[in-house]
């Protein structure tokens, strides 16, 4: 296993390799002078050089290319200069509030599409599968920031029930020293009871919208991988030893229909990170998308190579472990593998 | 880990998720007192540096700047156009300074004895020599801003004693003392900020981006760029009576329909970046407190480039200034909320003011027959340019002048220009038609001018026009003021007034306003040169 997982690392890295390179090239190509933009509304063209200089933008672009991956290797990403702080403080700072809302958003989207998938698929053609039918559509077709600006306007504006769009926690509730960045969890360790209720309050809104989004796409593959287990032959003699409904389907037919499903929320996953950019901006999140927005709006070169390089160690983690899941789940695709 | 291990962790995992999210909802008492005494101010941008000296510094870091430094003095207040506190272009209050003694080729301070730092240690002549040593040095925006006022060297700073400072003047500039009032001369912890200097460094830059070390009412204990700026009051802050309000949270909140639903769901107490449109209909429904001002010495313009045809030719110019949809705009794009900056009587005298309204006005028949009388009676084509970081406004306006101007024939493709873009091109000058606004902070009409209208072709004179008719009045009324000639002053003010109307390179528009919305309970509100909240007089009923 060891092996083969080493073997699965090693091929991520000329991948790697090609995103430093284009991202560094694609945010060269971009209109726009950082210089300019950060000189100020009063710059003459002697402060805007001057800043140039002082950004290193006045050298040629392998020089400046060598400047980017020498900093690299020490672990360096330059600094914003729309939030004036080092890029990599800024990733950490924001990495885990997206992926805490992501992450939950996800999780409610499995909890509410697989049963909805497995329903559908058992009852074929009955309300519940006309139901799942509906909410596929509608999730897909409703843009993530309209269904967020929709849940703020019903639960928080008419409502009351939902707390106040600003971020992850209450004005002021007081955060809990970061341990691992992860509010939920930092709260639960240090057994700041209050300050989770509240976190929780602010999370519930901005993850049912991307719970909303993601839902289509897994309710739809559960139910067509699992319509296509539930007509094979082993079920079928699964059904006929008498084995009670709930076995087959959950024991025998969903186990075997997971493959594809996981495949899927790999996928869900990377478009759910995209989809936050837009939640982020409506929930006034503090996450890595909004932040990537900013610095792409101000030119801002050094965090949205930074934000491109973390998406992509982040996505090559993630296939790893479903390329690891899936041998865990089903043997024969280990031994193939 | 086998496969049978994994399914059954993972359903455990599923378990304890599932039932740990019902968790208690308990608000301690605290939280109602904190609500009390802090103000919760939320809005589009968050600083991107604490400190107006910093590498481009943005203006959201003006606002921490101006209330957690002070100044050696600053401006007394008066009542503005709509009975709002407005401060008073030419009255000076001490603010770090107790005595100010203005002489001929200088102007001598002396500091309060008991001011202190927000970290202790007394504010001395030497902090103050060293602070405006640095905003001379260290270049960009500062220093540019500086020179504005003629203060340029190092050397015209002098400290006399532990407690008195003098400015020399390089030359008689009118604009000296004014600019000492501005935000960038503020008095920075010398020996604080040094201790952090490095050779690459030398004025501590990198320090205050990320600490505020002044003597200002208010001090940022906590601030993650943006997401929120939480300011503390400074409990020994002598510059003035002591504020109201102990704390300041300031939430960076992207989306403006978000901004209005904590507005009118009372979660929020102040916003003052909100659309038009917004702001009109919440006036309608007066449940909250709005005040709108004007900007002062800002105007929203069409700027039209004289160095290349068809432009080059005043009769076109004017032909565009009868075309535009002066009232559409402030109608349909502004809702209201500007004042109108055209349409004067035809025997309205010319004021020593800027801005004031010119006398054209949408008169689509004098506008073709201006343009048949330039030579082109079938008009032309060209480019319609504007900053799309204010699309907001921008994009209705420029759809509105393009509709309007091709019914004189003259077609026009939009150019929208991404914010980040917008001031390389500006600095290029080839765009032949933009709309922009331009505003000083300084208020004084000359001081337009020499940025707007000069030939000196800053990048403000975005049209690049170039008259030394003009030049010589607007350096006329500049050394007029420096030696308080009145009657040479309002002449020239007057004929440079009339002149640009009269060739109109850039077309005014409206006076755009500042839309501040607060909840009834707040008070205490201030207009500013800077346009930005000074929290030191705000309250909380």
């Amino acid at each position: 296993m060891l092996s083969s997982f080493l073997r699965r690392l090693a091929t991520a890295i000329p991948s790697l390799i090609g995103v430093i390179i284009v991202t560094f090239l694609l945010t060269r190509v971009l209109p726009g002078d950082t210089a300019a933009y950060f000189a100020g509304p009063a710059a003459t063209p002697e402060a805007i050089e001057e800043i140039r200089v002082k950004l290193g933008l006045d050298k040629s672009i392998p020089e400046q290319f060598v400047d980017y991956v020498g900093a690299l290797v020490q672990g360096d990403l330059g600094s914003s200069l729309t939030t004036g702080q080092p890029v990599i403080q800024d990733i950490i700072d924001r990495l885990p509030a997206s992926a805490e809302l992501t992450l939950f958003g996800l999780f409610i989207a499995i909890a509410v599409a697989v049963p909805l998938g497995i329903l559908a698929a058992v009852r074929q053609g009955s309300w519940i599968d006309h139901l799942c039918r509906i909410v596929a559509t509608a999730g897909v077709s409703l843009p993530v920031f309209f269904t967020g600006l929709l849940l703020v306007y019903v639960f928080y504006y008419i409502l009351g029930w939902a707390p106040a769009p600003l971020g992850r926690l209450d004005v002021f509730a007081f955060p809990p020293d970061p341990i691992t960045g992860f509010l939920l969890i930092d709260c639960v360790l240090v057994g700041d009871w209050e300050t989770l209720g509240s976190a929780l309050a602010q999370l519930a809104v901005p993850s049912a919208t991307l719970a909303i989004f993601a839902l289509a796409p897994i309710t739809r593959i559960t139910r067509a991988s699992m319509l296509s287990v539930l007509s094979s032959e082993f079920v079928r003699t699964a059904r006929a030893s008498g084995l009670s409904p709930f076995k087959v389907i959950v024991g025998y037919a969903f186990r075997n229909a997971m493959l594809p499903v996981i495949t899927t929320l790999g996928m869900v996953f990377s478009f759910l990170l995209g989809a936050n950019v837009l939640v982020e901006k409506v929930f006034a999140w503090p996450g890595i998308g909004s932040y990537a927005v900013e610095a792409l709006i101000a030119s801002d070169y050094a965090p949205v190579q930074g934000f491109v390089l973390a998406m992509a160690i982040m996505y090559v983690v993630l296939n790893l472990l479903i390329d690891l899941l899936y041998g865990v789940i089903d043997p024969r695709v280990r031994i193939e593998g | 880990m086998n496969r049978r291990d994994f399914l059954k962790t993972a359903s455990t995992a599923a378990v304890v998720a599932g039932t740990g999210v019902a968790a208690p909802s308990i608000i301690s008492p605290a939280r109602a007192d904190a609500r009390q005494e802090s103000l919760l101010i939320v809005s589009e941008n968050g600083p991107n540096n604490l400190d107006i000296h910093g590498v481009g510094t943005n203006v959201p870091g003006y606002e921490v700047s101006w209330n957690c430094y002070d100044r050696l003095i600053s401006h007394e207040m008066k009542s503005g156009p709509n009975g709002v506190p407005y401060y008073d272009r030419d009255k000076f209050k001490p603010e770090l300074a107790e005595d100010m003694n203005v002489g001929d080729m200088s102007a001598t301070f002396k500091l309060r004895k008991d001011a202190v730092f927000q970290d202790g240690t007394p504010v001395t002549a030497a902090d103050v020599k060293w602070s405006l040593d640095r905003a001379v040095s260290v270049g960009g925006f500062p220093t540019f801003q500086m020179k504005a006022g003629s203060l340029e060297q190092t050397d015209q700073f002098v400290v006399v004693d532990d407690h008195t400072v003098r400015v020399d003047f390089l030359r008689k500039d009118r604009l000296t003392i004014p600019d000492l009032a501005v935000i960038v001369p503020c008095i920075v912890n010398s020996q604080l900020v040094k201790k952090h200097a490095t050779a690459d460094d030398p004025w501590g830059l990198e320090y205050t981006k990320q600490n505020t070390a002044g003597s200002g009412a208010y001090k940022v204990v906590r601030w993650r760029s943006g997401t929120e700026v939480v300011l503390e009051r400074h409990e020994d802050w002598k510059g003035g009576p002591k504020p109201a309000l102990k704390r300041i949270i300031w939430r960076i909140v992207p989306s403006a329909g978000n901004r209005r639903a904590l507005l009118e769901r009372g979660d929020a107490d102040l916003s003052f970046d909100l659309p038009s449109k917004d702001f009109a209909e919440m006036k309608q429904d007066g449940k909250l407190s709005l005040v709108s001002t004007p900007y002062s010495n800002g105007i929203q313009y069409i700027g039209m480039n004289v160095t290349q045809p068809p432009f080059d030719n005043v009769k076109v110019r004017q032909a565009v200034a009868y075309a535009l949809p002066y009232q559409k705009i402030i109608d349909a794009v502004m809702f209201g909320l500007a004042k109108p900056m055209f349409g004067a009587a035809a025997d309205t005298p010319t004021e020593v003011a800027w801005p004031q309204p010119h006398k054209y006005f949408t008169d689509l028949d004098k506008a073709r027959a201006l343009l048949a009388e330039a030579g082109y009676p079938n008009g032309f084509e060209t480019t319609l340019s504007f900053n799309l970081g204010f699309a907001g406004v921008n994009e209705p306006l420029c759809i509105l002048v393009q509709e309007s101007l091709a019914q004189i024939g003259i077609k026009t493709t939009i150019n929208k220009i991404p914010g980040a873009n917008w001031r390389t091109e500006l600095i290029k000058k080839e765009m032949p038609l933009i709309t922009n606004v331009f505003s000083g902070w300084l208020d004084y009409p000359e001081y337009f001018f020499f940025w707007c209208y000069h030939g000196q072709n800053a990048v403000f004179n975005t049209m690049s026009y170039q008259s030394p008719e003009m030049d010589a009045m607007i350096d006329g009324a500049r050394a007029a003021a420096a030696n308080g000639d009145t009657m040479a002053y309002e002449k020239d003010v007057k004929d440079f007034v009339d002149l640009a109307f009269e060739e109109v390179p850039r077309i005014p528009l409206y006076q755009p306003y500042v839309n501040v919305a607060m909840q009834p309970n707040v008070s205490g509100y201030q207009y500013w040169f800077h346009r930005r909240l000074d929290y030191r007089s705000l309250a909380k009923a």
